[in-house]
């Protein structure tokens, strides 16, 4: 049955790309704050100053992650039962990065004792290095489609996951989120985090384009696996191309902007390329989860539509509000007061 | 082992284990949004230290609440795909609009008020507290409108074409008398625990007499909640009895180990079971009592498992329909025993109090925190195992068993994986939470005469 781009299963699966999208966004800059902890952080002080840039924050962000997975459940039952067993092991990982990381954050200072802190610090990087990588991976595989039997279920196994094209868009996001978050903290740090934080952006913006170059150029080989990119990669591409301009011009402000933009175009370039799809399946097309065979009823998107108009606006709102709350630099003088 | 039943110790030992720490936070930040409202009032700095005190403990409790959390959310499709097939239209949108309008706000205001001691004005920074505290609620009802629907399925209909269960009608989900039950049960239960806590930290305190005027200020706030606090999760906790009888009977006859159907109804002490067969090898009992508790009234009928049983067969065909009777016999006479337990020492405390006679009370103070304390954790946690334990072999109650609802394509080993892994993380955040609490709760208040003291203490 075809059906048009005007139906409420669309809305919900545009509402979850961009609920993925603001999580790319808004996390992303804290896996690459917590990636960059122990190359940028030289001593306690630099540390404390990278993780207080974004302190305030990282849990609101950290939601919208949350929100995509409850969307998901509420919109898609189907597609949230099969990519969340089928993805069982990486996810699992993810969870346990991410339950160190919220901790770590909240424990790390609340302790003098040097081992105490070494030991969080180094829970932080792994914390935000493992999600960067496996979400990579995880949508590499959505990309490529996964093997969907008649059930609709995920039977691939384990390892069939750790597929080459998905191991590219693995390293693509780490480091593209890396690049991301040392832009973020050349934004929000003062003194040397700043400088350094600045000074390792070049580089990362050289290594971002071209694995980022990589795996979209791969994209356009995977052919009939469903993806039909259009013209979204490439504009990754050159964004990240202007981007490595800009932090060679030290315009970081502009430069986050870009990073920001590449990763709305790539994560727009992935659902476009899936839709009407959300699992696309190897083994028979027809297998394959779509939008309208894995959605719930009409009265429920219709229930969950009301609610998301209400409130998208207003959590963006007090969102954007702590933001601007938060929006001078850290630096040194703001955590050397003693702590208990 | 089969793998379902290591999904389901997956899911009892990840939600118990949560449990800890959110009825904790359910109260406490309740409780030091009123510490705050107290100093920005009086601007007396003993308000300062003690909202600096209690928030400071709330922080470290919070953290774990949040991040396994996040293992709960993510669980439903891991572990239990068919389920999630099954109930999506009707079980994700609780779960997405307590995403959307209560983690949103306890995450965003909880940063706002541990960053913001020196950016926001008084007023505005106390009211992010308030909001945590709102938010914290908002959680409470939408994950339990989720749950009490698993319990009592309403406002749905069966879709002949895919065997699933579809919304009918959201706004009898939303009033479904099982949510009513457990919503204000909850919240009670939430300010007990957190004024256990707290009443027993300032105990400690009290008993070595130092920080004597802000500990005694704590332990006559706590007291207090703690006294109301127990007596609402009674008078709320056998509200639910009533209704329970109603829509799980056979969970109240599995409590009460109430094998055959009795008018009046006896409520059991202590009994010791035979199942071989069906009926009890002792049994110590108060006459009536059950009538009481189930219909308020004397001599109203209960119906025993033997009869359940049977027309639950009869309904659905062959099969056991009888829950672990060992676990919610002793889940539900524990928890309640507690219940009690709690009201004397919430009653106590005020008691004491109110005579000025709080600090000289040694063996009380004692009592408060060592018996207080665990008495409120073990009473949750038997709570749940009860409720949970108690609606089995169901998990969508009269329409999907337990048995058939875990992922189908997620072999043994991987879940071994998993709740090895969860158990050993678990593990170590509660050392670590745990060293850091009892540091903090030891520690006692610091001498801080404004925001900006409090500020540089708050920040990471
Ligand atoms: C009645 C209350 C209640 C119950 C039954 C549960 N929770 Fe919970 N949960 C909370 C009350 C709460 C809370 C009070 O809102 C927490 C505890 C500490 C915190 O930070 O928020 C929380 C945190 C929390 C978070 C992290 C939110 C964040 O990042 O800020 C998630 C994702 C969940 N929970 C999900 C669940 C799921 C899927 C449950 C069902 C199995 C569940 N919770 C049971
Ligand atoms: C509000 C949400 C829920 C809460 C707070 C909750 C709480 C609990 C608790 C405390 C237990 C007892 C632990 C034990 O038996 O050791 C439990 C058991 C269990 N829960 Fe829930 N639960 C919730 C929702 C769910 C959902 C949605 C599912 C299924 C997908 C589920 C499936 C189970 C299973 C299978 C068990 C094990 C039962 C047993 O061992 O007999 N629960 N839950
Ligand atoms: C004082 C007498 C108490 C009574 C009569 C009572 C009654 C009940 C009942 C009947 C249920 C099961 C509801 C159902 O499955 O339908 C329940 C659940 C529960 N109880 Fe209690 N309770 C009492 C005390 C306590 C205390 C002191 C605590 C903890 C501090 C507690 C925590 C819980 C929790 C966490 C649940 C599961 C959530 C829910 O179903 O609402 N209860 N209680």
């Amino acid at each position: 049955m075809e059906q048009g781009l005007w139906n409420l299963e669309t809305l919900w699966f545009v509402l979850i790309a961009v609920l993925w999208i603001g999580f790319f966004f808004l996390e992303g800059f804290d896996f690459g704050v917590g990636i960059l902890l122990p190359f940028v952080g030289k001593d306690d002080a630099d540390r404390r100053v990278m993780i207080n840039t974004i302190g305030p924050t990282w849990d609101g962000n950290e939601v919208w992650l949350l929100t995509a997975g409850g969307a998901t459940f509420a919109a898609f039952p189907e597609w949230y039962a099969t990519m969340f067993s089928g993805f069982y092991l990486p996810l699992f990982l993810i969870l346990f990065a991410l339950i160190f990381r919220g901790v770590a954050f909240e424990y790390r200072s609340k302790d003098k004792l040097p081992q105490w802190r070494a030991t969080w610090d180094w829970l932080i990087f792994v914390g935000s290095l493992l999600p960067a990588l496996l979400f990579g991976v995880a949508f590499g595989n959505l990309v490529r489609g996964l093997e969907i039997d008649a059930a609709g279920e995920y039977v691939g196994g384990f390892w069939a996951l750790l597929n080459p094209f998905s191991l590219a868009m693995g390293v693509a996001s780490l480091v593209l989120f890396t690049l991301h978050g040392a832009f973020f903290l050349a934004l929000k740090s003062s003194g040397d985090v700043r400088e350094r934080a600045a000074a390792l952006s070049r580089p990362l913006s050289i290594a971002a384009g071209v694995v980022m170059a990589i795996a979209m150029i791969w994209t356009y080989t995977l052919g009939d696996a469903g993806f039909v990119p259009g013209l979204l990669p490439v504009l990754a591409i050159v964004l990240l191309g202007v981007v490595i301009w800009l932090a060679r011009e030290a315009l970081f402000g502009w430069a986050f902007i870009g990073t920001g933009l590449t990763i709305v175009a790539v994560v727009a370039a992935i659902f476009i390329g899936m839709y009407p799809n959300v699992m696309t399946s190897t083994i028979n097309p027809d297998y394959s989860l779509t939008v309208f065979n894995a959605s719930s009823t009409t009265l429920t998107l219709q229930i969950m539509t009301i609610v998301a108009l209400i409130f998208v606006p207003i959590v963006l709102v007090y969102q954007s509000w702590s933001y601007w709350v938060f929006r001078k630099r850290v630096g040194r003088e703001d955590v050397t007061a003693p702590t208990t | 082992m089969e793998d379902v039943l290591l999904a389901r110790w997956q899911f009892g030992i990840t939600t118990v284990y949560h449990w800890l720490f959110v009825p904790i936070t359910l109260g406490i930040t309740w409780m030091v949004a009123i510490m705050q409202t107290a100093w920005v009032r009086t601007k007396k700095p003993e308000y300062l230290r003690m909202t600096k005190f209690w928030g400071k403990l709330m922080l470290i409790n919070f953290a774990v609440g949040v991040v396994t959390g996040i293992v709960q959310e993510f669980q439903f499709g891991m572990n239990w795909s068919t389920y999630s097939r099954f109930v999506g239209d009707i079980f994700g949108a609780p779960l997405a609009i307590e995403a959307l309008l209560a983690f949103f706000i306890e995450s965003t205001f909880l940063g706002l008020w541990i960053f913001g001691w020196k950016k926001l004005s008084p007023k505005v920074h106390l009211f992010t507290i308030w909001m945590v505290a709102f938010g914290t609620m908002a959680s409470a009802f939408f994950i339990l409108l989720a749950n009490s629907w698993m319990q009592y399925p309403t406002g749905y209909t069966l879709n002949p074409v895919t065997g699933r269960a579809e919304m009918q009608n959201f706004g009898e989900i939303v009033t479904s008398k099982v949510l009513w039950a457990h919503f204000p049960h909850t919240i009670f239960v939430g300010f007990a625990t957190a004024s256990a806590v707290i009443l027993g930290v300032a105990a400690w305190h009290l008993a070595r007499r130092q920080h004597v005027v802000i500990m005694r200020k704590s332990a006559a706030f706590a007291g207090a909640i703690l006294l109301v606090g127990t007596l609402g999760v009674a008078l709320t906790g056998h509200y639910q009895g009533q209704v329970m009888v109603e829509v799980q009977p056979m969970k109240m006859a599995s409590a009460e180990a109430l094998w055959d159907t009795e008018q009046p109804a006896s409520f059991s002490l202590f009994a010791v079971g035979d199942k071989t067969n069906n009926r009890n090898a002792f049994n110590l009992s108060i006459p009536r009592a059950l009538s009481l508790l189930s219909c308020n009234n004397l001599d109203c009928e209960v119906q025993g498992i033997n009869d359940l049983q049977a027309a639950a067969v009869a309904e659905f065909g062959e099969g056991d329909y009888i829950p672990n009777l060992f676990v919610t016999y002793w889940s539900f006479r524990i928890m309640v025993g507690l219940g009690m337990l709690m009201i004397l020492i919430g009653g106590l405390a005020v008691w004491f109090h109110l005579r000025g006679a709080l600090v000289r009370q040694k063996w009380f103070l004692k009592a408060a925190l060592w018996i207080g304390i665990p008495a409120a954790f073990i009473a949750n946690a038997m709570g749940w195992i009860f409720t949970e334990m108690g609606r089995q072999p169901w998990i969508a109650y009269g329409l999907l068993k337990t048995e058939v609802s875990n992922s189908p394509t997620v072999p043994g080993p991987w879940i071994v994986i998993t709740l090895v892994g969860y158990t050993l993380i678990y593990l170590v955040l509660a050392i670590a939470a745990g060293y850091l609490f009892v540091k903090y709760a030891k520690a006692g208040p610091g001498d801080e005469e404004t925001a900006e003291d409090v500020a540089a203490s708050m920040v990471y």
